[in-house]
């Protein structure tokens, strides 16, 4: 099973909205989360090697998260989930929400592995892959650089601060995709029109039984401040009488 | 039902296409004065330019191509195409046949390349769809208020509009042309439309006997440096009895069709005009929803062609859509249509409005204004034309949206009887459809054109712009554009170009930084981007050109003239001399290079679809 989220898309100025509650997100063009793209491919990969049965795709989201799993499915999933979330509750949809609902269609599609982007480039919060397993019991392997399948297990080479370290990890398991594990291919338009062909089942949240109170509450949005202009100075003198005047020394 | 079918061949037709291009140039190149003390670099790496046929990386790579079937293709989503669409799968519903139509869009989502204005007449509108207003559609602003001014530096003119006159905006509507886009995309969709946004036309296919087969979608996955990357995979091949073509203004498959088909031998070259655009979320106390502002005079002297557009919107926020229309024939190529935009805003009477506000988008596209007299012949076997390609604008309105999107209306109803019959009538394996040219010409859009034709060419007499205004007040206003005789145009925008030497530079005012931006930032907030790794789809016929030619004569127009920052022209790293230096990723697809590039050296071709500019509602 595949994780994938769509969000603003990576070029675009974001603004924020008037009341300061969030930015604006009407209109505005929708990408697929590179990390979820990477994930999707790593799926569609195993399935080709004959290591997975079938890849299901699952995205939470409005309306327009279709045309993200259609991408998904393009690349070459087998079918896809939409759970639908709008409104007020896909404003405040977090990490934990969203884990809760993983873990709930994991039981159902009694899925072996779960592959997700190891984090959303809009709130880069990097939590969800780890609370789905958390919440499933079951071993997880993030910032996967390298994947491989074995007998007795999957060995994850993930991408640390100091290098890279590799474990193994029984199945079912949950692993988190990093920029180096593949390079996802094009979703072609034959393999577009053979996706519209696929089935996209809609769920709903209580269905599943999660609940999607969230447990976090945004205060306020705000653009990051306006880059001041930089100084230059002639002289070593001048750049610590500078710092002197600015009360940094 | 998926054909697969062999072709290789993709590099003839558009080989035969450049063949009028290469003979114009060797012909022009008096002086090949370089300026480098360095060969030509390798700047163009597309393969429409360096074939690939011959090339050892490409040795071995799979070149077949999927193909399918359609009834009809349509290239381009914009009003033209979508209306074209609609219209079909609504005649298609009544006589209750079945129709498969498919419409391919290089935008990553319908609406997303859209910039206009906009003022939309809607006679169009209600001709497809009687109940747009029960539908939704995006026309939220009527206008209130019409207001004419010729600028100075610190002061106006107002001009009264009176009714009869081209500018006059009664019972029209401010929109969003992107956001109306969107919605003919959902309307074409319930109906059945196949849409693909994020697929570009990249190539046409033509069958053994000449006529139009289809189209081919751009192939993925090639480096920046020609080669096939280990993603690459090949475009797919459309296949219809009969294409559309909707590219948009200067649409580049229609340049190949041009001279293709030989369409352009009994009308005048195109005549163009840039046109930048910006939102601004105003200050609430200066909004007037429904206020429309039209300008002509400063900064521009009377001799180039040009003008200024200002419109409150009424969507629930105090959002003003402006811009600056610059026409393409102007002759200093120290001229920034740009930085005539920029410095337009600080007009009293526009930083008024302006000021306390924030900008939020900016774009730039090119349009047409050669109206009637650059009508090119519209219908070929296989195929045709509608829309801004071949280019039904009425410059003095500046609306070309509901004329576009009745020659999308008239296409199909031309077509359907046509596509839908039992036996194929016609002599090629494409079909032939000159109904179509025959009930445009019959058409309100024809009456339209003929009776604006002459005031844009009036322009060009010594007194400039005041002269075209009085040409237009007595031979519009009064008469009706029923004067016997037809002006012509000064030929292609490209050769219009004076010497830098005979020229002056412009002093243009620094930005600063509330009401003017630079370059860049404004870049930026259009949202444009393209995959970095692929060649760059500015190509260039011949690499030597833009330091030898256009930056020797002309001092490199292209570096004032693109809207988007994407030509630069940079030292050499070693040695003395300069370079030019394409910065593709920044192109918004406005394809004024193509028209204006003085050597007619730059051929726009379409990058991977999805990529460009990101306008949200322009």
């Amino acid at each position: 099973m595949s994780k994938k989220k769509s969000f603003l898309a990576i070029e675009l100025q974001i603004r924020v909205k008037p009341d300061h509650s969030g930015v604006v997100t009407d209109g505005v063009k929708h990408s697929m989360n590179p990390f979820c793209e990477i994930a999707v491919e790593e799926a569609v990969k195993l399935k080709e090697k004959k290591l997975m049965k079938e890849v299901v795709v699952v995205s939470c989201g409005p309306q327009q998260s279709q045309e993200t799993i259609r991408t998904a499915l393009a690349m070459g999933a087998d079918r896809g989930i939409h759970v639908e979330v709008s409104g007020k509750d896909y404003e405040t949809l977090g990490p934990l929400q969203v884990s809760k609902i993983l873990a709930a269609l994991a039981k159902k599609e009694d899925a072996q592995l779960i592959i997700l982007g190891k984090q959303a480039i809009d709130d880069d919060c990097n939590q969800t892959g780890q609370m789905t397993a958390a919440l499933l019991d079951w071993p997880q392997g993030t910032f996967a650089s390298e994947v491989s399948l074995e007998k007795d297990g999957i060995k994850v080479v993930r991408e640390i601060d100091g290098g890279l370290e590799t474990i193994k990890i029984s199945t079912p398991a949950v692993l988190t995709a990093d920029l180096r594990l593949n390079t996802p291919r094009y979703a072609t338009l034959p393999n577009i029109m053979k996706a519209k062909k696929k089935k996209i089942a809609n769920v709903k949240p209580a269905d599943l039984g999660v609940d999607l109170t969230s447990r976090l509450e945004v205060l306020r949005v705000d653009e990051p401040p306006q880059r001041q202009a930089g100084m230059k100075v002639e002289t070593v003198d001048d750049l610590v009488s500078k710092l002197k005047d600015a009360g940094k020394v | 039902f998926l054909v697969p079918l062999f072709s290789g061949r993709e590099a003839e037709t558009t080989q035969r296409g450049f063949e009028h291009i290469r003979r114009m140039k060797s012909q022009r190149m008096i002086t090949r004065r370089t300026c480098s003390s360095v060969t030509a670099p390798r700047i163009t790496t597309h393969y429409t330019i360096r074939p690939r046929d011959k090339d050892p990386r490409w040795e071995g790579v799979e070149m077949e191509r999927f193909a399918d079937q359609a009834d009809v293709v349509i290239v381009g989503g914009g009003p033209a195409g979508l209306s074209a669409a609609i219209r079909l799968k609504q005649l298609a519903n009544e006589h209750q046949k079945e129709l498969r139509v498919c419409l391919v869009e290089k935008a990553p989502q319908m609406g997303a390349h859209t910039l206009s204005g906009a003022c939309l007449e809607p006679s169009a509108l209600t001709e497809l769809f009687p109940d747009w207003k029960e539908r939704g559609a995006p026309l939220n602003t009527p206008v209130t208020e019409d207001v004419f001014n010729i600028f100075t530096k610190n002061h106006r003119i107002p001009v009264p509009i009176l009714p009869g006159l081209p500018m006059q905006n009664h019972g029209n509507y401010l929109v969003r042309l992107g956001n109306f886009v969107r919605w003919l995309g959902e309307q074409a969709e319930e109906l059945g439309v196949e849409l693909y946004p994020g697929y570009a036309a990249a190539e046409v296919l033509f069958h053994e006997d000449g006529s139009v087969k289809g189209v081919a979608t751009n192939d993925v996955g090639i480096a920046k440096d020609g080669s096939p990357k280990d993603v690459f995979e090949r475009g797919m091949e459309l296949h219809a009895k009969v294409t559309l073509f909707g590219e948009g203004c200067h649409g580049h498959l229609a340049k190949q069709l041009y001279k293709q088909f030989n369409l352009r031998e009994n009308c005048e070259p195109q005549t163009y005009a840039i046109g930048l655009k910006e939102l601004w979320m105003i200050d609430e106390k200066k909004w007037k929803p429904g206020r429309t502002e039209h300008s002509v005079g400063w900064p521009l002297d009377r001799h180039t062609y040009g003008g200024s557009f200002l419109y409150h919107l009424n969507e629930g926020e105090p959002l003003v859509a402006l811009g600056f229309v610059v026409g393409l024939d102007y002759t200093n190529p120290y001229l920034s249509p740009f930085r005539e935009f920029q410095r337009w805003k600080h007009h009293p009477f526009v930083a008024a409005t302006l000021e306390g506000g924030q900008r939020i988008a900016y774009g730039a596209r090119a349009l047409n204004e050669g109206g009637f007299q650059s009508i090119p012949k519209l219908t070929f076997p296989g195929g045709l034309l509608i829309g801004c390609s071949p280019g039904f604008m009425n410059v003095p309105k500046i609306k070309g949206t509901h004329t576009a999107m009745k020659s999308g209306i008239l296409a199909a109803e031309a077509i359907f009887p046509k596509v839908t019959a039992e036996e194929a009538d016609s002599e090629t394996a494409g079909l032939h459809v000159p109904e179509y040219a025959e009930s445009l010409k019959s058409s309100w859009v024809w009456k339209e054109l003929h009776s604006v034709r002459n005031i844009r060419p009036s322009f060009h007499n010594p007194l400039g712009l005041y002269g075209g205004m009085i040409y237009t007040g007595i031979f519009y206003w009064i008469l009706r554009g029923k004067e016997p005789w037809t002006l012509k145009h000064r030929g292609l925008d490209a050769h219009q170009l004076k010497p830098a030497k005979e020229c002056t530079p412009i002093e243009y005012p620094k930005p600063d930084g509330k009401i003017s931006f630079d370059l860049l930032s404004s870049v930026a907030l259009s949202g444009t981007n393209h995959e970095g790794d692929q060649p760059p789809h500015l190509t260039l016929k011949d690499d030597s050109v833009p330091v030898a030619r256009n930056l020797a004569v002309y001092d490199g127009p292209e570096q004032r003239f693109c809207p988007a920052g994407v030509y630069e022209y940079v030292p050499v790293e070693t040695g003395d001399g300069m370079r030019l230096q394409i910065n593709a990723q920044n192109c918004v697809h406005c394809k004024t290079c193509d028209i204006k590039d003085p050597s007619q050296n730059i051929n726009w071709v379409v990058p991977e679809g999805g990529g460009g500019p990101a306008y949200n509602g322009m």
